[in-house]
């Protein structure tokens, strides 16, 4: 047996005795909690099989989390709780009553045709299932986006370059108006690329990026702190919940 | 029947879709809402989909003794635990009828216990990738690099007490100064522009994309022929 191996003979020891111990001190599923965490921590070091053990139950029990929500929030009370309410009122008495909707006998059709997908002969069939969320989604996103996205945006944007106060002119609201008219009528000017970026084209251009760029920080800035935070939770579910260090 | 079907299909409810928006009456009225109905429960079916590919493959792996078979064995026990504790609601205290996720369930547990530690650990790992790789990404070499990494820095640093006590100094009309303040400022200002001609950029890219889809011109999401 060469170091190495049994090196991490040693170490496979020292975690199933901290995990026995743990689960006796605290609990079993506060210690899952806090082992499945320091599993993923240890990427950091580099990749282990702890790590690999932790990313394969995340794959594996994430897709069981959302095909049982699925199921219980979508499937039962708006597929088959409006096909046949009796067939469900076993497990939701509250769709007992409601009419049969034999119109659901679409998506119930369609979703079948998507699951032909694991078949290699007939797989070719789901593509009309696919058809039909592509459309939806197309369908439904040009008007969203033209109305919420497109319309909506350029109408918040249309507003007053000389503010005034009770007290008279607001210079900094003025300001920043300018900034927020000019920013994004170069923003967009960046994005259009059907004529060259130069001469006075070119610098409102350029002013485009140094807004974006200023956005993309922004956006960065939040990212870190949205991850930072999210370690702050974990570090506080170790030292509070599992080792009891902070009260 | 393998390409034409497909694309009719897309035609008509993409065509539907969009008449109903401007024809809010029989037998358009709520074409809209009931299309997202159907929508959300095909998803379901995808979600089905992809839980019986994932065991495809990670049965072929484990029978085909593949490197890392065991870890599949992981992720199938994973994935058998927690579907049968939420199909089943094992240990629901309201029984078959309780809330799939009430609290006291054993799949509340789960998701509690091993759903939300991995899925918080993955996101805060990053944390860690992100601060090393934005030290080598945003080194500031040139102006915009500089603008970036001035931005990100004060938007960290205004929303933290740290910022508040180091800047806390400027009162009165300095106020402006201290950097939540400035932070606050980038937010609502120059990013609100940036945000803006990105979310207008966005809004005709996804037009521009969703006609071709439902005339047909778009046809990648169709796959091979041979699929």
């Amino acid at each position: 047996m060469n170091a190495g191996k049994l090196l991490s003979y040693i170490i496979l020891a020292i975690v199933v005795i901290a995990f026995v111990v743990s689960i006796a001190l605290k609990g079993f599923l506060v210690t899952v909690g806090a082992f499945l965490t320091l599993f993923i921590f240890s990427f950091l070091y580099k990749d282990n099989p702890y790590y690999k053990f932790a990313e394969h139950l995340f794959v594996g029990a994430s897709a069981a989390y959302w095909m049982s929500m699925g199921f219980w929030k979508t499937m039962v009370p708006n597929l088959f709780g409006k096909l046949y309410p009796p067939m469900v009122a076993w497990a939701v008495p509250a769709l007992k009553n409601n009419p049969a909707q034999p119109l659901m006998l679409i998506p119930l059709v369609l979703g079948i045709l998507l699951l032909m997908r694991l078949s290699s002969k007939a797989g070719w069939i789901s593509r009309w299932a696919l058809a039909f969320i592509v459309g939806t989604t197309a369908g439904l996103n040009l008007v969203r986006y033209l109305r919420s996205d497109f319309i909506q945006q350029i109408n918040n944007t249309v507003f007053s370059l000389y503010v005034t106060n009770a007290s008279g002119f607001d210079l900094g609201a003025t300001i920043s108006n300018v900034i927020i008219f000019g920013g994004v009528i170069c923003g967009l000017i960046y994005f259009f690329f059907s004529k060259e970026h130069k001469g006075a084209f070119g610098a409102g251009a350029r002013t485009g990026i140094i807004v974006l760029m200023i956005t993309f920080g922004a956006s960065f800035g939040y990212t870190v702190m949205a991850r930072i935070s999210l370690l702050v939770g974990r570090m506080q579910f170790l030292f509070g919940d599992w080792l009891g260090m902070i009260r | 029947m393998r390409r034409t079907v497909p694309l009719v299909i897309t035609l008509i409810v993409g065509t539907v879709l969009i008449v109903a928006e401007f024809v809010p009456h029989k037998p358009f009225g709520n074409l809209g809402d009931k299309f997202s109905m159907y929508f959300d429960i095909i998803a379901v079916f995808a979600f089905i989909l992809g839980g019986g590919n994932l065991v495809r493959v990670h049965i072929t792996k484990i029978s085909r003794k593949k490197a890392d078979w065991p870890f599949s064995a992981v992720t199938l026990a994973g994935f058998a635990l927690v579907l049968a504790a939420g199909l089943f609601k094992i240990g629901n205290p309201g029984g078959i009828r309780g809330d799939v996720a009430v609290v006291g369930s054993l799949f509340n547990d789960l998701y509690i216990f091993i759903f939300t530690p991995l899925q918080a650990s993955m996101f805060a790992l990053l944390a860690f990738y992100v601060g090393s790789a934005s030290y080598r990404a945003f080194r500031a070499k040139t102006v915009e690099a500089t603008i970036l990494l001035v931005a990100a820095f004060v938007i960290l640093l205004g929303r933290t007490p740290f910022g508040l006590w180091l800047t806390g100094g400027f009162t009165g009309s300095w106020e402006f100064l201290q950097v939540p303040n400035l932070a606050n400022w980038i937010m609502d200002v120059p990013n609100l522009a940036g945000q803006r001609a990105i979310m207008i950029g966005i809004a005709l890219g996804v037009i521009s994309m969703s006609l071709r889809i439902i005339l047909g011109v778009e046809r990648t999401y169709l796959g091979q022929d041979n699929d």
